[in-house]
Parts: C-alpha cells; structure tokens; sequence
C-alpha cells in the first residue's frame, strides 16, 4: 500500500495551496480518505481518544444492508420480465437479464449524483462527504427497472442539488435525498413511472396472454372501485401464470414493483441489520410498521369499500412500506431526532401511508407521500419534545 | 435523605495500562508549575514573584486582578526559574525549582469551632486551596463573594485508568474530616459526598461525618458530579453550587489542622505505552518527565495530564495540572490506515457496532491511540449522545443552540448544568467527530461574559 500511498504524495503538491488545481483539493482529500483512513490525531485539549467508527463506516452500513434488497432486486426484475413474456428461462438468464437492466441504473444514479456532489464540493469547498453512499444506492432500488436512464440522471441531480446541497450538504437536508428523486419523478414523468409497463420490462416481445403488468396496489384499487373483494382479486392477478398476488407471494416479493422494494423479506433482513448495528432506528422501523397495521385495523373497522375492508397486514407487505420504512423514514438526518420524536415519526408514517393508499385514487404508492410529508414534520415533532424538556427543567426551577 | 442513584446510559472505557495499587519507585520530581491556563474563570492573571525569587510552599504567585482575594501559590518551596510567557504575552507556566527539603509558609492553624464564615473564606483564598472550589454553573474557580446553596464532592472518578480515591487518600482520613467540616461552614445547604454505590465504600468516605453521602452506580460519567448534581439537586437558572475533589477536600483539611498549604498528592501512572505503572506520592504541578522518561515502550507517545477523556496533552517534560491526579501515555496516532473505515475489527474501541465493528466482543483491554479515525463532519447520526448522557438533558439540540450562539436556547436546554467533562464522552463516540468539549466552553463562555 505504500505505493499508493506514494502516489498521493506525489499528486499532492499540486492540490495545495498554489498548486495548479488548488481548488479540487477537496476531492483529492475526497479520494484519499476512501483509500486511507486519515493520519489526523486529536487535539491538545479535550478528548484524546476517538471511537473508532466513523461517518463513513456507518453509511457503508446502511448500503450493506441494503444489499439483499438489491441482489433479490436483480433477480426479480429477471423473473417478471420471463413470466410477463411467457417463456421460461434459467437461473442464469434471469440474473442475466436483472443485471442488464439493474447495472446501468445503479451506475448512473452513483456516477452521476457522485459528479454532481464533486462539483458542488469544489464550488462550495467543502469537504466530500459520505452521505450519497446511500443516496445513490437508494434511489437506484427505488426506480421501476424500466426507467429510462436519462430520467435516473435528472432525478438524481434534482436530488442532489435541491434535496440537498443547496441545504448545505450531508447532514442539512430537510428531505429524503432519495425520496425525493422518486417524487420528481412521479409528478414530472407520471407515465413512465406509474404505468403498467413500466413494472415489468417487456422488451421488442409482446406480453404473454393474460398478463397484466400492475402492481399489487394498483390491483387493490381497481378492485375496490369495481366492488370485488381485494384480497380475491389479488388471488386471481395473473393465478393463470403463476403469479398471483398471495400474501406469500407479496412478502416473498415475486410481484412487480421497483427495483429493490418488492420483497419485504428483504427489507427485513436489511431491518434486522441495521437495528443491530444500531444504525437506524428500531423506533422508526417499529413505528412505521405498528402505525399502518393499526391504521389498517381502522379502516377494517370503518370499512365502506372494499380496499378498506382488506385485511390489515395485507398492507405491510405490499407496495414499498416495508422498503421505505426501513431504509427511507429512518435516515437520521430527515427524520425526527429526539427519542421520542422517533416513535410518533415513524407510526405517523405507517398512518399517512395507509391513509394515503386507500383514500386517494391518484397517488397508490403512499409510503413516498408519507415519508416526504413526514420529514417535512419532523422538525415540528422534536420542537414539542424539546419544548416539554425545556419545560420540565422551568418546573424544576420554580417548584 | 441520602439518596441512591442508579445510572444506566454511558460508557466504561477499557484501557490496557491500569496502575496496580502500590506505589512505584519513580524517582521524585525536581521542578514543578503552576499553569495559569488550567483555572477556568481568571480573566487577568497578574504575577507577584520574578525569576530568581526564592519561595516557600503556599507563597502567593499570582492572582486575578478581576477577583483578587484568591491567590494561587507556590505548591513546593525553592526558585522561581521561569516565567513563561506564550503569545501575547499570556502567562502559560511559572517553574519553580524545589528545594531538597519543603519549608512552608507558616499560614496558621484554623479553629472552626470559632472562626467565622467570612473569615473562613478570606483564610481559605488567600492560603492557595481556594481553587480546589469550582462554581457550578460554569466550572469556573469560585468567587468567595458567593454562598452556595450546596456543595458537592465526587468521591470516585469513573473516568478511563482513573486513581482510586480509597487507595490514594489512604492515611488522610483526619484531613478529610477536617476539610469536610470547614466546607459545611461555607454553605447553608448540604455538603454531598457521593460515593460509587457498585463497589466497597473505602472506609475514609464511609467513616464522614456531618454531610450527606449518595449512592450513586453506573458506567462512566456516573462518577462526574455534574451528573451527580443533575440526579440530587439539579442547578437551575440563578442557582450557584460548589464542587471539590476529595483530593482539594484534604489541601483545605491540611491548612485547617496544620496551617499550611500542603499540596502532596498520590498520583497514577497509567498508560499502555508505559513499562511500569503504578501510583507515586508528588506535589501538584510536578514535572512528570521522571515518572515518563525512560519508561516508554515505544517513542511516538502522548503523554496526557488527567485522563484520556478529558486530559490535555503535555510534553515529556511537561507538568502536571492542578485538577489532575494522574497521567496517562498513549501512543500518537498519526499514521494512515488503508481502508481504515472499512476493515472489520476487534481491537479498535468503539461504542458503535457498525459493520466490521466486533470490539464490543473483546471484552480484554484495548490500547487505544490518538488517531481521530475520521474527519470531521456535521451532525448526521442520532441519538447517540444521548446514550452516553445519564441526564434529562438533549445534547444534539443544545450543542446546535451552541453553534447558533443561541442565548436563551443554550439557558433553556440546561447548558447551566453540564462542563466539558460531562460532554466528554459524547465527543468519543461522536462518528461526526466534533470538538464538543471545545464547543461547551465557547457556549459558556458567550454566556458568561456577554
């Protein structure tokens, strides 16, 4: 290592001050801290010993844990496509054909978000920070795997830029950076992202007999207009094929959906992760997912239509609440951050979600709504927890 | 009504270089300092001894012209060798040469059972053991001009390699005593002794009389009396409490019995870049390059006055300073890692179990560096002061309050409650790498002097 080392010696000189491309050093310190944790020590004063995790470790973190969500993701997007086209294919080919329509996604949402920060970095001469590790991961998983490119590309600058930099980077956002790519999508190319096609990617052959490409809540809704039970109109989705919307199935996530949101299986795994590492947090997570049972549970009970009437942990595995909950409401920096800010956060999130779904016919997917209406809120929820701490300390003062 | 506190939230720091409990044949120090820049509070330090003046133990050498009754004196007899001066001529140390043989100032035996409260103060400021009293809020020295609605003494530190108090005050127990009763005559309130309610009370601190002593249990910060404080009889806007360590509970118990200031303490050597640790009798201010030269395991060191949390670092030849009864040398950690952020671990402390982060498995001791693993950042990871923060306080909002120099925030959130120790251990595990101690100061700084 010590030649790498060697060569970032040698190039330093002209990233410091004088140099001739003085004002990248930011990236070169960028690059440099990725290959080597940095030689900086503490200072004279104050503590002289640092815990050995930093940003960086708990961002990879994250991006590990959604790792699962995204290797299914490949898989899944292979299996859609032969099933939609009605030929059968191999274990192989499936992977094949997900990493042919996955890859170019994930590079394009990395490569072009990570361009877009190094610019601002060096305009604003700030540091490279770690935050579009995830970011690029996430908005990858949450895109339909027939996205156009070019559209990942202007989701991810919207992203980036108006999410987050003009915020004042990594830690200053307001929104979801990756919550909001997906809704600049969903209100600028509504086609592209909530039509039937886009699920599944067809490709120049013609869709199989029988097949419909919606997604699980797009089946619910319909049923529900049309007045037949959901939960049997989920059973007998394209049952011809094989690939009903049971609950099983829903869970297991063979149904067609974005990329890395389809099994709730996997964000799972990626929950148990990341509350074991202490990564995010399980009052989010728990929250989230309490919050749209029980909103379920309610609209059971007040059922007069029969999306309503569905069962209640019908909505916990379908569409991207189990995605969204685990990986999107629990990024720290959108989030609510006091204790106990986290748990009325997150069960008004699975709330809003379900509220969402069932009662407005324009907008199916309500976790993105509600994540984004929530991360707006957040700020609002800590003042109060603030303010009663704030408030318990006056009382002490004056009792 | 002595009361037990049982804490949960914090962090035992589990360093390898413990001193074993005996003391250790270093060979004694020949120079010691006082460091003006280790009292917090003095605005205009003003010195009242030149280079080649000769003093006595407790012969004043300087004071601060914006509270002048407190003096801060020689802690050992010999000559001034010199007055160190940084920038802007700002007093940074006095170095006194010690005599073989310490002769004290004769400062006269205190009878409490006559003396009153005003001439208690006036004999304790002038005699040099004023500045064992620290003034909560702030963690300034105290002004004599205030009486304190209490005054409160951790009996135990449960800071990384800490000396033991039981250990270190063996055979003082009539001064503690004493320093104990003239402290219940400087406050109308209670005088706290808190004692660590997990282990055996050492008899000195069992055996107290005239003062309430607490329980208090718990991992590290549960031995910071700011902590303490908050849990017994917390500080609210306009309230002044004291605080003192056992150490400054005998130098005020010394002057009462003997009249004189005596400033002899039992330190610890600790440290894993240490070969030999242990404890050594010395005198506040020692140089402590006897205690360290020699006696390195490796050259690249730091060698720390206090401890690792909360200490300062000082050169080989530094000194010891006055509120610190130990020193800790841990190796420098300026070198890079490749993918040092990355590699899985189970020897590299952390708070955290992020992934490749196994150390909360090693349940040995580590031998911890100064290397900052990171850079710093803002704040993006939650809650994680909070876990380390055993008080109804919310550290990331006041910290925030802080950096916006936002006044009624920082009052409202309870920046009157904490110093930098409390917040020490929110700055170790900070994966944002903040200097959060730094921070609390400025933040109490802006408070008190604006």
């Amino acid at each position: 290592m010590k030649a790498l080392q060697n060569l970032f010696d040698s190039i330093k000189p002209n990233f410091e001050k004088g140099g001739k491309w003085e004002k990248f050093y930011t990236l070169y310190e960028g690059h440099r801290t990725i290959a080597f944790a940095p030689d900086l020590v503490t200072k004279a004063k104050g503590a002289q010993i640092k815990d050995a995790t930093d940003l960086k470790r708990v961002m990879i973190t994250v991006v590990i844990a959604m790792i699962p969500a995204l290797i299914f993701g490949i898989l899944n997007v292979g299996e859609q496509h032969f099933l939609a086209i009605g030929e059968s294919a191999g274990f192989g080919d499936k992977v094949l054909f997900g990493l042919i329509s996955v890859l170019p996604i994930l590079i394009v949402s990395y490569g072009v978000g990570l361009v877009t920060e190094f610019i601002f970095c060096v305009v604003r001469n700030h540091p490279v920070s770690e935050g579009f590790l995830v970011s690029g991961m996430l908005i990858a998983l949450v895109m339909p795997p027939h996205i156009p490119l070019w559209q990942v590309a202007l989701a991810t600058i919207f992203a980036v830029v108006i999410g987050k930099e003009v915020f004042g980077g990594t830690g200053m956002n307001i929104l979801n950076v990756a919550m909001t790519a997906r809704a600049f999508l969903y209100f600028a190319y509504p086609a592209q992202i909530s039509g039937d096609q886009v699920w599944t990617y067809l490709g120049d052959k013609a869709a199989v007999d029988g097949f419909s490409g919606a997604t699980a809540l797009g089946v619910a809704y319909g049923a529900s207009t049309e007045g037949t039970p959901v939960v049997e109109a989920l059973a007998s989705h394209n049952a011809a094929l094989g690939a009903d919307f049971s609950f099983m199935n829903m869970f297991m996530g063979w149904i067609p959906g974005s990329i890395g949101e389809t099994s709730t299986l996997m964000a799972l795994i990626g929950a148990v992760i990341l509350i074991y590492t202490g990564v995010a947090s399980w009052k989010i997570i728990v929250g989230g997912f309490g919050g749209a049972y029980a909103m379920g549970l309610l609209m059971n009970a007040l059922a007069v239509n029969e999306y309503m009437a569905m069962p209640a942990q019908y909505h916990l595995v379908m569409g991207g609440l189990a995605f969204g909950v685990v990986f999107m409401a629990t990024d720290p920096v959108s989030a609510a951050q006091t204790e106990t800010g986290k748990w009325i956060y997150g069960i008004l999130i699975g709330f809003m979600t379900v509220v969402i779904r069932v009662t407005n016919p324009a907008y199916p997917e309500g976790i993105m709504l509600a994540v984004l209406l929530m991360n707006v809120f957040a700020p609002l929820i800590d003042y109060y927890v603030v303010k009663a701490n704030k408030t318990r300390r006056l009382q002490r003062a004056t009792v | 009504m002595s009361k037990l506190v049982k804490l949960k939230k914090g962090f035992d720091i589990n360093l390898a270089g413990k001193a074993a409990l005996e003391l250790a044949d270093f060979a004694s120090a020949q120079t010691f300092a006082i460091k003006p820049t280790d009292f917090l509070g003095i605005q205009r330090p003003k010195v009242l001894v030149n280079e080649g003046d000769t003093v006595k133990a407790g012969t004043p050498i300087l004071f601060d012209k914006a509270m002048d009754q407190v003096k801060y004196v020689a802690p050992v007899s010999g000559e001034i060798v010199e007055v160190k001066r940084g920038e802007k001529r700002k007093l940074l140390e006095i170095k006194i040469l010690a005599d073989k043989e310490t002769t004290f100032e004769d400062l006269g035996k205190i009878d409490l059972g006559k003396v009153d409260r005003e001439s208690l103060k006036a004999k304790l400021a002038e005699s040099g053991v004023w500045p064992n009293l620290i003034q909560r809020p702030f963690g300034i020295v105290a002004n004599p001009a205030d009486t304190p609605k209490a005054i409160f003494i951790s009996a135990f530190d449960s800071s990384p390699l800490a000396p033991d108090y039981g250990f270190t005050l063996q055979g003082e127990d009539q001064y503690f005593q004493a320093g104990l009763d003239a402290l219940a005559k400087l406050t109308d309130g209670k005088v706290h002794l808190n004692v660590d309610g997990s282990k055996n009370v050492p008899a000195i601190f069992a055996n107290a009389k005239g003062v309430e002593i607490n329980k208090i249990s718990g991992p590290h910060p549960a031995g910071n009396v700011g902590v303490q404080i908050h849990h017994l009889d917390p500080i609210n806007k306009g309230d002044i409490a004291w605080t003192i360590s056992p150490v400054g509970v005998v130098q005020i118990g010394k002057l009462v019995l003997n009249g004189v200031f005596d400033a002899s303490k039992v330190i610890a050597i600790t440290g894993s870049e240490l070969t030999k640790t242990g404890y050594v009798k010395t005198v506040s201010g020692a140089s402590v390059s006897t205690f360290v030269k020699g006696n390195l395991n490796s050259g690249h060191v730091r060698v720390i006055s206090g401890n690792v949390l909360t200490g300062e670092k000082i050169s080989l030849e530094g000194y010891l300073g006055f509120y610190h009864n130990q020193v800790t040398v841990i190796p420098e950690g300026d070198y890079e890692e490749f993918l040092g952020w990355l590699k899985p671990t189970t020897s590299k402390l952390s708070f955290h179990k992020a992934i490749g982060m196994f150390s909360f498995m090693n349940k040995g001791e580590f031998k911890v560096d100064t290397n900052t693993h990171g850079e710093e950042r803002p704040f993006v990871v939650s809650g994680v002061f909070e876990k380390v923060l055993p008080m109804d306080i919310l550290p990331t909002y006041l910290f925030k309050a802080i950096i916006a120099e936002d006044f009624d925030e920082m009052e409202e959130l309870g920046l009157y409650e904490i110093v930098e120790e409390d917040v020490a251990l929110c700055e170790f595990v900070d994966p944002s790498k903040n200097e959060l101690q730094e921070l609390v100061r400025s933040g109490i700084e802006l408070l008190m002097y604006s």
